[in-house]
């Protein structure tokens, strides 16, 4: 599976589902669309940056649920995940929230600074709702991979490294045997995420998991393609290079 | 009785673990180095040691005999914690938490700091213990703190600037964190006052309460008996605490001193416990500035060091249960508390403290002779005298910055 990544409002929200419909072309399986905060603990700069400029939107969390509906009027139909951090959560009310994901056609729903002690009040929002909290378990996690690889429900999302989001260079060695301990306790797909940004990276990674999170390059590509994305004149041009770069970083997948 | 944060860190709602994956391993490992380490005789003995014979414990109580005399109501006493080496009470936790690091096997130290105190304190128990130091500083507060700066890097410690948000000690937290799930297995991450998640709050308790035991013992020995009211002031709280936690279980009257900054009803303050909404900031569960969308909103104060937009959980349940009450000062009573400070006890305390005193005068002249008022002077105030010069010259608040 192809996971890509997007900041929800950035450079602008209507390029936000422009650039959603071209990854679905690209043959995105499930989009993940993170919701601007202030203070992302667990993002590299790249997607801070991203942040920073869709908050300058006034992109907010209701608004990036709701962009989650007119994405799907638009013609998004991949399932859709939404990531924030807990604050602007407790902030709406996890259950207004829950409820607010699914009126717009949200299938997933991820927390990052949310471990699994501190989810339980909101996972029952969750299976009442019958929208999934996606787990995450990373390197460090050991003796806690069961536990949370045990209740993961949707997909289970594996930590490539120690550190937050960002691209990187080389991925640590012990990457397969990491993975291979979370496919022996879960039941749902597993796919891993942060620092892929290179088609060598999905070629190595994709006999060992079900999936690629691929974000921060992404991202950086939306950075750079931004001025052109905002102008009429060369929105459609910028759209087929974003397009055509994320062909090119999952080509190992034969999308 | 009183016995807060349970198991899972929580004091009552607030306090938690709220961070990424990654973390919470070596959060458990801290957890657990720490139980042992305040469970074994050694550890304490060694962590009482650097105290007196490092940092110059225990710091005095001194009677403020002037200033008694001009309030004419009741006695006023200070604990002297600007007498600790590196001249704030950050200290006290900076060797407890080294000498768990160093128990721990960890010889990296990471350390946040908005002003410099932290920073410095960290700095210096790391060359004291053998240690390599990090220290994330926002890139504004680099500007606005440079002799502190100058002190981290003589120490040998590294100093990174960080250029996110507004470049203070909130974005120097988050660049904290963010490098250490990155580094979290040879490093250990040295919070500097009674935040972030558990086991933060409770350690830096620990380390802190050093103040509040000597100041009640010493009060005792001079009074025969316990203060009637006790100030202290709260930015993240760690001084606060410290001071508070022995008396918890006395029915003193407590009372926590935010900044006000250029008031409560502005936009520029840093009252969070006043004005704040619950919400969850570096880790924990607590009273936050943030807007209604959950954007956390950058806190104004005078004084760096006050200037933070969450506060320690422990704070926020103490507030919460209505057993220490918050009030807060504004910049101008601050400084004004800071000079009359100055020049009628000949002590130049630093401006966090001040907004303490403030509060403390206050309260001692509507109180009986025969009651006591005890404040924690934090730190002195060697690194505010730049920004007093500057706004006794009637330069721009903006110069007009703590430690």
């Amino acid at each position: 599976m192809f996971i890509p990544f997007l900041v929800a409002g950035d450079p602008h929200p209507d390029v936000t589902i422009e650039l959603a419909l071209a990854l679905q072309e690209a043959g995105a399986d499930i989009l993940e669309l993170g919701v601007p905060y202030s203070d992302p603990l667990a993002d590299g700069p790249v997607i801070q940056r991203a942040s920073s400029r869709a908050l300058k939107q006034r992109m907010t969390l209701p608004k990036a649920v709701e962009l989650v509906g007119f994405m799907r009027k638009k013609g998004v139909k991949i399932p859709i995940i939404i990531f924030t951090y807990y604050n602007p959560v407790l902030q709406l009310g996890e259950e207004s929230f829950f409820a607010l994901a699914k009126e717009n056609g949200v299938d997933g729903v991820l927390i990052p600074d949310l471990p699994f002690e501190e989810s339980e009040p909101i996972r029952r929002v969750s299976e009442e709702t019958r929208v999934p909290l996606i787990s995450l378990v990373a390197p460090t996690s050991k003796q806690r991979i069961e536990k949370i690889a045990s209740n993961a429900q949707g997909f289970l999302y594996c930590v490539s490294s120690l550190g937050v989001t960002g691209v990187r260079d080389t991925l640590p060695e012990a990457i397969n045997e990491f993975l291979a301990e979370v496919k022996q306790y879960s039941r749902v797909p597993v796919v891993v995420g942060f620092g892929i940004s290179k088609s060598e990276q999905v070629r190595m990674l994709k006999e060992h998991c079900d999936g690629v999170v691929i974000g921060s390059a992404l991202v950086q590509k939306v950075e750079e393609l931004s001025e052109r994305l905002s102008q009429e004149d060369t929105k459609q041009e910028a759209l087929n290079e974003f397009r055509r770069y994320a062909q090119m970083l999952v080509s190992p997948l034969g999308k | 009785m009183y016995n807060v944060p349970n198991e899972n860190g929580r004091f009552g709602e607030f306090g938690g673990k709220f961070v990424p994956e990654t973390l919470m391993l070596p959060l458990e490992e801290i957890e657990r180095a720490l139980e042992q380490a305040l469970a074994d005789a050694s550890f304490r003995k060694e962590y009482m040691h650097s105290l007196r014979e490092y940092s110059g414990r225990p710091t005095a109580l001194t009677f403020a005999e002037n200033m008694t005399k001009q309030l004419n109501g009741a006695r006023l006493y200070f604990k002297r914690e600007d007498l600790n080496h590196t001249g704030a009470h950050k200290i006290n936790n900076a060797i407890g938490q080294a000498l768990l690091a160093k128990r721990m096997g960890k010889k990296k130290l990471i350390a946040e700091t908005g002003a410099g105190q932290h920073g410095v304190a960290a700095a210096t128990v790391a060359a004291r213990f053998g240690m390599e130091c990090i220290v994330f500083m926002g890139e504004e507060d680099i500007k606005r703190q440079a002799l502190n700066v100058f002190r981290m890097k003589l120490l040998g410690a590294q100093v990174v600037p960080v250029f996110s948000g507004n470049r203070t000690l909130k974005d120097a937290t988050n660049e904290a964190i963010r490098y250490w799930v990155q580094h979290c297995d040879d490093h250990f991450y040295m919070i500097g006052s009674v935040v972030g998640p558990h086991p933060y709050p409770k350690m830096v308790r620990e380390f802190q309460r050093i103040i509040g035991d000597e100041a009640k013992e010493q009060l005792l020995e001079r009074e025969g008996k316990l203060p009637d009211v006790v100030v202290a002031c709260v930015g993240g709280g760690s001084n606060a605490i410290g001071m508070f936690y022995p008396f918890l279980e006395d029915g003193v009257e407590l009372v926590g001193v935010e900044a006000a900054g250029k008031g409560v009803d502005t936009p520029h303050h840093a009252a969070t416990i006043t004005k704040g909404t619950k919400g969850v900031i570096h880790g924990s569960m607590t009273y936050l500035l943030q807007d209604e969308y959950g954007q956390i909103i950058e806190p104004y104060s005078i004084s760096a060091g006050l200037d933070y937009p969450g506060v320690g959980p422990e704070h926020a349940y103490l507030a919460s249960i209505g057993r220490v009450r918050y009030e807060s000062v504004t910049d101008e009573e601050a400084l004004k508390a800071f000079q009359w400070t100055a020049k009628t006890e000949g002590i130049i305390p630093a401006i966090e403290s001040a907004h303490a005193l403030s509060k403390a005068f206050e309260i001692a002249k509507q109180r009986s002779k025969d009651e006591t008022v005890l404040v924690c002077l934090s730190g002195r105030g060697d690194k505010d005298v730049q920004a007093m010069m500057n706004y006794l010259k009637g330069e721009s608040d903006r110069a007009l910055v703590g430690h």
